[in-house]
């Protein structure tokens, strides 16, 4: 059980006092105690857990579990449908984190309040259990119960297998051919954009996911401004966002139909990029995270599958294309090294399909051909888990934090300091606006 | 209007009977006769492929004439993409097979429908294959007329991606833009992504939209009726397997414990000679050991004729309305005609000028006389 302890240092001020929770009721809530080794998971794990938090304040959204909507989980720890995983991952983590995380607190904190003495308390110095990181289990059951919201947008040509990778990705029928009951396969004229939602939900967690697909892209004879539907869709998401944002009386969780990832399908040549692909990730990439991959990667052998992803990347980097994970995002050395392994291998060779068939006695996945079966799931046949494992079971949430933190913010910088902005025309009382820092204190305020 | 030349020899039948014998004139032999002056002579052959970079173009080739075409080839980049437009290149060579010596033309056309904006990318191959045939009809046209080059294009590949469910509208204005001139062989390119069934509802739905949009594509000739079942048979499953779904490959690999030409994947090896595979052997009979002479027959007899006729009712129009006198040699703006040829030209159209100059005096005069 845990102890109460002097070691505890009040933080004051006002910045930190929503945090802090009597000694007493932490130690009841402990749970799980017994299974974690505690020695690693002391204040490293839990000061993250707490710059996390602090870094939610000075955003304005809410964590509410009321809402039927599920809201998604604003905190710098990922969470994960599989709480093994995450754990290994937070062990590895935990010794560089350490020193990472002393500093971010001080310069997260010091400036709101100016003046303030702080002292940090390490882990090993306590000398007994508090049970701080029990708030990791009590965000985890919050944000079982709320779920989570992800907005996937699939850009390519016609006939690529967007449909079918999205359906196998999510292993069940979310593409927007699977729910329309009248699809048929005509290339449209122009760019229209639809997406389709569905709630899904795997041991207990539920995900609302959204598919934005772009039929029409790339398919008439002049492409011209093709991208043009799509990126009005993504500014539009973001202006709808902030306009919530801005609100006096803002909604507790504001819907977010931000698009979160785009993968885009690259037809496997084998050659290079061609000036469409340029085109589109050059200015998309600078609004969302792109995900690129190579489409219908069964008609390329492996030494000619490699040739082409180097070839692709000396395309990209020669046109300062900066696809996801984005290198000047990493943050922190641990995150570096993974990213950097993802980074040597995208774009992804991928295969879909959602037919099975007999491999030495199992049910694969697969595409059966006269030469073979060509297993989706084998990463020695093709890159289709790697893909999986980033979106899903790695990178999900950094997904969602990139998008929130790094190119809504941008979004909303931009359109704040566009001088024609009249807070009046949002329905809010004039407001002074000086620059974008003396905007966000007003906005904390609000809180 | 096309007659398959086969060369079955037809042995006199010899009888008791001496009247058959001399009822026998013996021009019989006379496919024989031509037949060895064709092997002496030689045959050249123009093959246009068109399609998007990345089909499998130069590798279908190589794979077709056992040749390596492209060895020099250096592929372009993003940047340098940008700006490409769509060219004309040709690459010639010369094969040899059994004393039969063949002149092969491969015209190749890389960045078309690679730009961002296609509109007219097919310009640049109708304009080249219109040259070719106002070339062809000088040279008919002129006086020098034993070493006339042929470089008319008998047949047109078009690769269409296997990605899409269908045609695209490029593929359509680009085979529209071109049934009337040249045969067009629509392929299925890159077919190892598809499974068997994939491939043919792709061919189902591609065939119905060439009949949809009245596209023309090179029909085969119908079998004569003397011809034996086995042959009527590959016919008919010839006809009903277009458009062809090709791989191509330029490397050998051990498959079954021989040595063939196919890809190695980690899933299993793609053999291109392998009919269950892909239709590649089904191409290259129908392209060389069976049609090529029909094609080169079509091109000269139907497209060659078109453009001749057309060219032509285009000239007296233009001649009727200049109210100039008619001559009879054709004069077109072309790219370089040789230099000798268009100043004995020049010389033989003055002389004949002056000659009709003069007719038209002596027919004043004698008119005046009358008078």
């Amino acid at each position: 059980g845990g102890h109460s302890s002097g070691g505890v240092s009040t933080w004051g001020g006002g910045v930190a006092s929503d945090i802090i929770v009597p000694v007493g009721a932490l130690a009841a809530t402990v749970v799980h105690h017994n299974s974690i080794n505690h020695s690693a998971h002391t204040p490293p794990a839990v000061a993250n857990l707490f710059s996390g938090a602090i870094k939610s304040i000075t955003q304005p959204v809410s964590m509410n579990t009321q809402k039927p909507i599920p809201e998604k989980a604003e905190n710098g720890v990922d969470l994960h449908t599989e709480v093994e995983e995450k754990e290994k991952g937070m062990e590895e983590g935990e010794i560089m984190k350490e020193l990472e995380v002393q500093t971010q607190l001080d310069s997260e904190l010091c400036p709101s309040v100016p003046g303030l003495q702080m002292s940090c308390i390490r882990g090993t110095d306590l000398f007994g259990y508090i049970g701080i990181e029990a708030v990791l289990d009590q965000m985890r059951c919050k944000t079982m119960k709320a779920g989570f919201e992800f907005n996937i947008m699939v850009v390519g040509q016609s006939g690529l297998g967007k449909s079918t990778l999205v359906n196998t990705l999510f292993k069940s029928k979310v593409s927007r051919k699977s729910c329309a009951p009248d699809y048929e396969e005509k290339i449209s004229k122009t760019v229209k954009l639809h997406s389709v939602s569905h709630l899904i939900e795997e041991k207990g967690v539920k995900m609302k996911l959204t598919v934005i697909d772009t039929p029409g892209f790339g398919d008439q004879i002049n492409n011209d401004n093709c991208w043009e539907p799509i990126v009005k869709y993504v500014n539009e998401q973001y202006e709808k966002y902030l306009r919530e944002e801005l609100h006096i009386n803002r909604k507790r969780r504001i819907p977010d139909t931000r698009v979160h990832c785009c993968i885009y399908f690259i037809p496997a040549t084998g050659h290079r990029l061609r000036p469409i692909d340029v085109e589109f990730m050059k200015r998309l990439g600078k609004i969302v995270s792109i995900v690129p991959v190579i489409a219908k990667a069964d008609t390329l052998t492996i030494e000619e599958r490699q040739e082409f992803k180097e070839r692709i990347r000396q395309d990209l980097a020669a046109n300062g294309i900066h696809v996801y994970p984005q290198r000047e995002y990493d943050e922190d050395p641990e995150e570096r090294i993974l990213n950097n392994r993802i980074r040597e291998n995208i774009p992804f060779a991928v295969v879909g399909t959602d037919k099975e068939h007999q491999v030495n006695g199992n049910k694969v996945l697969g595409r059966k051909t006269k030469w073979g079966i060509i297993e989706v799931e084998n990463v020695a046949h093709c890159e289709f888990a790697n893909l999986r494992d980033l979106l899903i079971r790695s990178h999900l949430q950094d997904l969602k934090d990139v998008t929130h933190n790094i190119h809504y913010e941008t979004y909303r910088v931009r359109r704040l300091n566009e001088s024609n902005l009249n807070f009046s025309e949002l329905g809010l009382s004039a407001v002074p606006l000086e620059n974008g820092t003396a905007d966000k204190c007003e906005s904390d305020s609000h809180l | 209007m096309t007659s398959n030349i086969r060369y079955k020899s037809r042995i006199p039948v010899k009888t008791e009977d001496s009247t058959e014998e001399k009822q026998y004139v013996g021009f019989a032999t006379l496919p024989n006769q031509v037949h060895r002056k064709s092997v002496k002579k030689g045959f050249d052959f123009t093959l246009m492929v068109a399609g998007e970079s990345g089909m499998g173009k130069s590798t279908l080739v190589n794979s077709l004439f056992l040749t390596d075409l492209y060895k020099d080839r250096k592929l372009l980049n993003a940047e340098e993409r940008i700006n490409q437009t769509v060219e004309i290149i040709k690459h010639t060579v010369d094969i040899e097979e059994k004393g039969v010596k063949l002149k092969l033309t491969i015209v190749d056309t890389p960045g078309f429908g690679d730009a961002v904006n296609n509109n007219q990318c097919w310009k640049p191959i109708t304009d080249y294959i219109d040259q070719q045939f106002e070339q062809y009809f000088r040279d008919e046209s002129g006086l020098n007329r034993k070493n006339i080059q042929d470089n008319r294009v008998h047949c047109c590949l078009y690769f269409i991606p296997p990605f899409g469910h269908g045609l695209r509208p490029v593929d359509v204005e680009f085979m529209k833009a071109l049934h009337e001139k040249v045969n067009i062989i629509p392929l299925i390119a890159k077919a190892d992504c598809l499974t068997p069934n994939e491939i043919k509802k792709l061919k189902d739905r591609i065939r119905e939209e060439i009949d949809k949009f009245g596209i023309k594509v090179y029909q085969f000739p119908e079998c004569d009726s003397d011809e034996d079942e086995e042959f009527k048979q590959l016919d008919k499953e010839l006809k009903e397997c277009t458009p062809f779904a090709v791989i191509g490959s330029n490397t050998v690999v051990e498959a079954r414990g021989q040595r063939v030409r196919g890809r190695l994947y980690p899933w299993g090896i793609v053999e291109v000679e392998n009919q269950s595979h892909c239709d590649f052997v089904k191409l290259r009979n129908m392209l060389i050991r069976s049609h090529m002479h029909d094609l080169k027959d079509v091109t000269c007899d139907v497209h060659y004729e078109n453009y001749r006729a057309q060219c032509i009712q285009e000239m007296t129009s233009k001649l009727a309305q200049d109210n100039r006198m008619e001559s009879p040699i054709p004069i077109l703006p072309l790219s370089t005609p040789d230099v000798d040829t268009e100043k004995l030209i020049k010389m033989k159209d003055e002389e004949l000028k002056r000659m009709q100059e003069m007719l038209t005096k002596m027919q004043q005069q004698m008119h005046d006389k009358d008078q």
